[in-house]
């Protein structure tokens, strides 16, 4: 078998599909202020540090796929503007790891 | 009518579980909530447990709980783009009784361990948060959870929640944390065959290795890479501060990448299959930002207290005694009928007192330092790479020659002022 081939990257799609999820109907994450987002915050740096890619920048607006959310808490403490409203999501709901 | 317990503890990982069996065990009528599906479902671990501080809390365990492997040889890489500087150490001892550690995977152990702590007598409840501390003139009663009617009582409340700890901060044990305090883990599962595992890492069946993998693994940024043997799968990972990715602008999954597909750690992986990706912080702030862990009718343990030596990589040891001298505070609190922030702080003297205390202040200074001083890892390892390359190439030129050429690699006279001073710092902080 070839090893190269069998390495070759994977996307953060591909990642998460590998765990289960089982998301609430609605958000545990929320950005306050878009308008912050959109002028004090020029890297976006929670699109480039979130380690599930949760949140996306969508022209004026960050989309966030709390769906996809590991519970980490890296957002609430890397955004520079402490924009992030972060709670847990309702008992028994969320990411749920089966190895880890 | 809502319900009172003598102490409720909220989050069962190890330190909670543990905090739990030890009260269950003297009679303590003690609820243990869980947010998760079941314990463990919310919980990530490099996969490195130690023996001793478990079986301080179950003796012999290892007969019975879902371990992986037991370590016996443990292996550090200075890894530079295509090269290692590597040193290990490996002790057949340790694959015997009473054996040094254990890889495990948590999503089992915490089963496990949590179903040990309820045949004690604890109360384990899951799929519930507790949103807030419900205090009282000062004082520490019960908690609020997510389900309807769910407020539950007390007479003492220890948080075991995690890096994420909701409840210390809001009772103001701590402010946020900042980003150089918590270091951002991503970690896959990688399933491989068994036999396979056993050639590669040169062990036999009952047998396991870790491997610590710093420099080029994280790209100069603070932080190691990991790659440990389980039974039929590796745990794969790298954590960074998160001040790191933040500066560097780095995404994690792809810095976790960049180490599988890194030409001194690709063959090991070689044609396993991802089963599972997995993310979460670690707490790595050290001696100066243990919280305050102790109130009227609260204490804090584990990850919640910022209990973790990011220098040896231990901090489910760390949960587990942590909650057993909780619990041995508690069982003396509640002779003396008394749960008062000064009674309770003797949990504090305890922690302080023990390995825990005592490491964390140690090494108080180190990850601050090597924060503060990126060349150990983007300039010192390659340096380390390229001298032990020039030492074992035989080409012709003499012992002499290459030590010279070495000496001229470590730069001005001036530079290697600042190298030697860079050495005296890094033994200071972790001497």
């Amino acid at each position: 078998m070839e090893g190269d081939e069998m390495m070759k990257a994977q996307t953060i799609e591909e990642k998460q599909y590998l765990v289960r999820f089982n998301a609430d109907t609605k958000s545990h994450l929320h950005v306050l202020d878009d308008n912050i987002c959109l002028t004090k915050c020029p890297d976006k740096i929670c699109t480039i540090f979130c380690p599930a890619a949760v949140y996306k920048w969508e022209d004026i607006r960050m989309h966030v796929g709390y769906e996809g959310c590991h519970e980490c808490g890296s957002c609430r403490i890397g955004c520079p503007h402490e924009n992030i409203r972060w709670e847990y999501p309702r008992g028994g709901h969320g990411i749920v790891f089966r190895l880890g | 009518m809502p319900e009172k317990f003598d102490c409720i503890v909220v989050g069962a990982g190890p330190a909670g579980t543990a905090c739990a069996y030890e009260l269950a065990k003297a009679g303590v009528h003690v609820l243990l909530l869980e947010r998760g599906e079941y314990p463990g479902a919310k919980n990530v671990m490099g996969g490195v447990l130690y023996r001793k501080m478990m079986e301080d809390i179950i003796p012999e365990f290892y007969k019975e709980a879902p371990l992986e492997r037991p370590i016996v040889e443990q292996r550090f890489m200075m890894m530079d783009k295509e090269s290692a500087v590597t040193f290990s150490y490996k002790g057949l001892e340790w694959g015997r009784e009473p054996y040094n550690n254990f890889t495990v995977l948590r999503a089992k152990f915490d089963q496990w361990f949590a179903e040990k702590a309820v045949e004690q007598g604890a109360l384990l409840v899951c799929e519930t948060v507790a949103v807030e501390c419900i205090v009282e003139n000062g004082r520490v009663i019960g908690v609020r959870t997510d389900r309807p009617d769910g407020d539950i009582y007390a007479d003492v409340v220890v948080l075991a929640d995690g890096v994420n700890s909701l409840l210390a901060k809001q009772l103001g044990f701590h402010r946020e944390w900042r980003p150089d305090e918590v270091a951002l883990a991503t970690m896959e599962i990688l399933k491989l065959d068994k036999n396979v595992i056993e050639d590669r890492f040169n062990l036999e069946a009952n047998q396991g290795c870790t491997i610590e993998i710093f420099g080029d693994a994280t790209k100069g940024i603070v932080g190691t890479g990991f790659l440990y043997t389980n039974k039929d799968t590796l745990s794969i990972g790298v954590g960074t501060l998160l001040s790191g990715l933040i500066k560097h602008k780095i995404k994690p999954y792809e810095l976790l990448e960049h180490v599988k597909n890194h030409p001194m750690i690709r063959p090991y992986i070689q044609g396993s299959e991802p089963v599972e990706y997995l993310a979460h912080l670690i707490p790595e702030g050290g001696y100066h930002s243990i919280p305050k862990v102790a109130g009227n009718g609260v204490l804090v343990v584990g990850d919640a207290a910022q209990l973790v030596n990011a220098i040896h990589r231990e901090g489910s040891n760390m949960a587990m005694t942590s909650g057993r001298l909780a619990a041995e505070t508690i069982i003396m609190a509640k002779e003396q009928n008394d749960f008062s922030e000064s009674m309770l702080d003797q949990y504090r003297m305890k922690l302080m007192e023990s390995f825990i205390g005592q490491d964390l202040k140690k090494y108080k200074d180190a990850t601050h330092h090597f924060e503060s001083f990126p060349q150990y890892f983007e300039q010192y390892i390659p340096m380390l790479n390229r001298a032990a390359s020039q030492m074992f190439t035989v080409d012709g030129a003499s012992k002499w020659e290459k030590q010279k050429k070495i000496w001229r690699d470590l730069g001005s006279t001036k530079q290697k002022f600042k190298l030697a001073r860079d050495m005296m710092k890094a033994w200071k902080v972790m001497k």
